[in-house]
């Protein structure tokens, strides 16, 4: 169907465009625009007529200028309309159009267009989205609802953590920020709201989110996720010391079988120089938010070596978190692409093949290639 | 399918403007005229497609079409229509879109209107047009192409940024976008006439129509984008010589110099080669200004777009078509017969000067907007030119060019009287010099550059209006006679008097700004504020929904005293989708001056935090602009200047009489 549209606004321009060269000659034009051109000097003359009358044109200069006119009168009569040679050039013309146009539109359309993709305006997504449960239509209705009823604490605490899952880390930063302005202060509302801006900022501990986790451990000095923050901090501020000693309090005050413990650990290995934990032992991950963040900044990693490329230690970067996610599949992707795109500068190759040896990753491509 | 169907419309236009350049060219050497009219149709097939496509894009932005990646990106749901529209061009596929759209429709009124139009001429004219379509459809569909899908699609928008959320932006845009691309069409033809190496007075006569319309629309256009500026940023700033507003009064101050120019040829035939200079430099002034806006060099309030490869394809463009047409120009401009001559001390030679003062404003623009960016690009300093620089330079020069308006204005042709001129304008000139010197004991010590303005304004304004009385009234006519010969007097003439008043006006609000007074303040419940001659009371303070936002309202009186002569109402906007908060100032026009007010989040204790001005006379500047915006479409409605049918039947008596 699309494409007997597409044809017919083809033929439809086609056929436009030519119409000239298919309806004949009309030989009054040229005749009429030196005509006119006459018309012209001619007004001009009177005109100088005017301007004397009016004071606008000394009398003593308005002779020479009449001179002028009538000089360019005569040209523009002279002026002899060339014979025009008709018929070949005419249907090369016509030809030229009626195949190089579509020759251009149409190629250009398949490798630019998606032809196969239908409208999706949002008045007939509707009742879909209710029946489903996509998580988007959701928002959109839980959005709408806040525009009405801007005072609902409760319904921005729901909306804030679904934010963060659909990476929206400001706006879940705003709705968590919303909920506590309206709720009042909840030290557990106040960490996440850290969180949110840890996250928003790209991982970076800002000066408001440490503000953020004060407030929290002055309400609740236990809580773990505040105090981690509050040690990455210090790790990004340069106090390793500070560093090591916060995490240490903190794997001392886990509870026995804590998730989140493994992490702290591995963090501190890290920061004490001591073999990172490899695949195998890597750390459970935290709360879902928590996991759904890191995999959030993965995935703009991600995108962002995709679209505009990257060192050497971002693609690295990247196949390691892959690893550490369990998710071998795209490590593997990842590491091909990064094998494509450093492919120019063969030390970095080397040093990706050392690394995929490490991560246990080169067994398949190493027989493929 | 709609989608799909716009974005094939839109390649097709690419290859109708292709069509649009090879044919018409080839006819034009040939000397076919079927080959040259494939101009006119091909123009309009051009114009065709683009509207279905731009249509289409509509289309998706009303009905929320997420699957449209620009949709997704620059929309809500739940925005009013109107911003659904505008939100089509707030953002840059759009907008360049827009940009091809207005391109097509100049084309198209060429390939409509041009009948009385030497025939290779025309056809030179479009090929030339043609191809700069087919370079901006090019660009945006290997760029920033507005039809990329995205599947799966979101289920809501991410919304138009809210300071774009305005009726500013449903006007600004597409004004300032009509005025720079009008001077496309000026572009085509003096390229076409350099193509063929012959330009007369007739040119200037169908140049000057579309001359007029571009800028008259580019000149509403700036005074449009400074009032929206001025109204949402909140602190009452008109003009921030930011290198986008400076991107548009380029090819403003170019393309004033145009239409005096372009006047003078087509009255004198002198200055021709002058003019296609002109021609050639607005439009060039209107490509980059595009690319400033559009590649992303510059991070600035508007620039709301950056993508390398994008500035580097613009720039390609603009080397192309400026270095083109120069290089054309070089080559051709010798051989272009010289026209009129004329005495120094005559209307052309005022217009000279003129000229001469606003391209040099033109040149001091330039350099201070581009040497920034050079700087930076090669040696990495950063430096800011700002307001004091232009103002000593451009703002100089430009009051210059105004001073001499009245003196030109009242200018005989080919030889002019000085010393009769001056004497006849002795009434503005003494009372140009008493509000100078009277405004600089006022403000004592102030900015001089004020008073001085404020001086040339009203010179400017009487002169016109002295210039106007002496062509109507001679001594011993009668009020009623003096009348009559004051409706005789050309339309055109009554647009140039028009054009210069508003000048006066735009300087007179501008000189305003040196005699405001602001005040820095929080505001409490019942207790006034003195700010100019008014006194502001903040009465309540209250919440408000809007249909995407809320917002916090604080509801003011002003008093003149004991008389409340206006309530205002700034507020502070919250928008959903965005987290971000804009500030609507609360504003009160009393005698074309205005009070201004823009306050920050009210403390807990109801207190506002405020910013309050009183700014006299600053309604002026963008009357102003409607004045001389209103003169250009006077000037464009003498019947001089009309084409079409009524002048083809008259053209084709004078043939049969000549005959």
């Amino acid at each position: 169907m699309l494409w007997f549209v597409l044809a017919g606004l083809a033929a439809f321009a086609v056929l436009a465009a030519i119409w000239p060269l298919l309806r004949g000659s009309d030989g009054n034009g040229a005749d009429a625009a030196s005509a006119s051109e006459a018309a012209f000097y001619k007004a001009q003359i009177d005109e100088i007529g005017r301007d004397v009358e009016r004071g606008q044109l000394p009398e003593s200069e308005a002779a020479s200028a009449r001179a002028e006119a009538a000089r360019r009168l005569l040209a523009a009569g002279s002026a002899v309309p060339r014979a025009a040679p008709k018929g070949r050039s005419r249907l090369a013309a016509a030809a030229l159009v009626a195949i190089g146009v579509p020759a251009i539109a149409f190629p250009l359309y398949a490798m630019l267009g998606r032809p196969q993709m239908r409208d999706e305006p949002l008045a007939s997504r509707e009742s879909a989205a209710h029946a489903g449960d996509d998580i988007e239509a959701a928002v959109a209705g839980v959005e709408k609802h806040l525009i009405s009823e801007p005072g609902d604490g409760k319904g921005w605490a729901v909306l804030a953590p679904v934010y963060m899952r659909l990476e929206r880390y400001e706006d879940g930063a705003h709705a968590y920020s919303e909920a506590l302005r309206l709720l009042g202060e909840q030290p557990g509302l106040r960490a996440a709201y850290g969180e949110a801006l840890v996250a928003a900022a790209g991982g970076v501990v800002t000066d408001k989110a440490r503000e953020a986790f004060g407030k929290a451990l002055a309400g609740d000095p236990s809580l773990p996720q505040a105090r981690f923050y509050l040690a990455l901090a210090a790790e990004q501020d340069g106090r390793t010391a500070d560093a090591i000693h916060a995490y240490e309090a903190l794997v001392a005050d886990a509870p026995p079988g804590a998730v989140w413990a493994g992490a702290v650990r591995s963090r501190l290995a890290g920061l004490k120089g001591e073999p990172p934990p490899t695949a195998a032992e890597a750390p459970a991950l935290g709360s879902p938010d928590q996991k759904a963040m890191i995999e959030g900044m993965v995935t703009r990693l991600a995108g962002r070596l995709a679209t505009n490329g990257g060192s050497l230690d971002e693609w690295a970067r990247l196949i390691r978190a892959y690893t550490v996610l369990h998710q071998a599949d795209k490590a593997k992707a990842a590491l091909a692409d990064a094998r494509k795109a450093l492919a120019p500068d063969s030390n970095a190759v080397a040093s990706l093949d050392a690394l995929a040896r490490d991560l246990g990753l080169d067994s398949g491509l190493g027989d493929a290639n | 399918m709609i989608v799909e169907i716009g974005h094939f419309a839109l390649v097709l236009a690419l290859a109708a403007a292709l069509a649009q350049t090879i044919v018409p060219a080839w006819g034009a050497r040939a000397g076919d005229a079927e080959l040259m009219a494939v101009g006119r149709s091909a123009a309009l097939t051009q114009f065709a497609c683009i509207a279905i496509a731009f249509a289409a894009l509509v289309n998706a932005h009303l009905a929320s079409d997420f699957s449209v990646l620009n949709v997704a990106e620059n929309s809500h749901s739940a925005a009013p229509a109107i911003y659904k529209i505008t939100g089509v061009w707030g953002n840059h596929e759009g907008s360049m879109l827009l940009w091809v759209l207005i391109l097509a429709i100049f084309g198209a009124l060429v390939a409509l209107f041009g009948r009385s139009l030497p025939r290779t001429l025309r056809a030179n004219a479009l090929a030339v047009q043609g191809l700069i379509s087919v370079a901006f459809l090019l660009f945006i569909l290997l760029t920033s192409n507005p039809f990329e899908r995205l599947a799966p699609a979101p289920f809501e928008g991410r919304d138009l940024n809210p300071i774009l959320q305005d009726p500013g932006l449903a006007i600004h845009p597409p004004l300032l976008y009509l005025g720079y691309v009008g001077f496309s069409i000026v572009y085509s033809f003096a390229a076409a006439a350099l193509i063929e190496g012959r330009i007369d007075a007739a040119w200037a006569r169908f140049v000057r129509p579309f001359a007029l319309v571009a800028w008259g629309l580019l000149t509403i256009g700036i005074a449009a984008g400074s009032f929206w500026a001025y109204y949402t940023l909140g602190w009452g700033g008109f003009w921030f010589w930011d290198p986008v507003e400076n991107a548009s009064l380029m090819p403003w101050l170019a393309g004033t110099a145009f239409i005096h120019s372009v006047a003078v040829m087509e009255k004198r035939d002198a200055l021709k080669v002058w003019t296609i200079f002109l021609a050639i430099l607005a439009f060039s002034f209107s490509l980059l200004g595009t690319f400033l806006v559009r590649s992303g060099v510059l991070t600035s309030v508007h620039a709301f777009a950056s993508d390398p490869r994008r500035g580097v394809f613009i720039l390609a463009i603009l080397a192309l078509f400026i270095l083109g047409s120069f290089a054309l120009f070089a080559w051709r401009a010798p051989m272009l017969k010289q026209g009129g001559l004329f005495a120094p001390v005559s209307r052309e030679g005022a217009l000279v000067l003129n000229n001469l003062l606003l391209t040099t404003a033109c040149a001091t623009v330039f350099f201070g907007t581009l040497y920034p960016l050079a700087l930076e690009q090669f040696t990495g300093e950063k430096i800011t030119v700002g307001a004091p620089f232009f103002n000593m330079t451009c703002g100089v020069l430009l009051l210059a060019a105004a001073g001499v308006t009245p003196v030109g204005f009242s200018l005989a042709w080919k030889r002019g009287d000085l010393l009769g001129v001056v004497q006849r304008l002795a009434v503005a000139i003494v009372a140009g010099a008493v509000v100078a010197v009277v405004g600089a004991a006022w403000l004592r010590g102030g900015p001089v550059l004020a008073s001085v303005a404020a001086g040339v304004a009203v010179f400017v304004i009487l002169g016109a209006l002295i210039e106007v009385f002496a062509r109507a009234w001679r001594p011993g006519l009668s009020a009623g006679l003096a009348l009559k010969r004051a409706a005789g007097l050309p339309l055109s003439f009554w647009g140039a008097a028009l054009a210069h008043i508003g000048v006066g006006m735009t300087l007179l609000g501008l000189a305003g700004v040196g005699f405001g007074s602001e005040a820095i303040t929080t505001l409490h419940k019942g207790v006034p504020q003195a700010v100019g001659p008014y006194a502001i009371t903040l009465d309540s303070v209250g919440e408000r929904v809007g249909p995407n936002y809320r917002e916090t309202v604080s509801t003011m009186t002003v008093r003149s005293g004991d008389r409340v002569v206006a309530t205002i109402e700034p507020a502070r906007r919250q928008f959903a989708a965005r987290t971000m908060t804009t500030t609507e100032a609360g504003m009160a026009t009393l005698n074309f001056g205005q009070i201004y007010v823009s306050i920050a989040d009210p403390a807990p204790d109801g207190a506002v935090p405020a910013r309050l001005y009183w700014k006299p006379l600053i309604t002026l500047i963008w009357l102003g602009g409607c004045a001389m915006a209103a003169g250009g479409a006077l000037s464009l409605a003498d019947r001089r200047l009309r084409f079409g049918v009524a002048r083809r039947s008259r053209a084709a008596m004078a043939a049969a009489a000549a005959g």
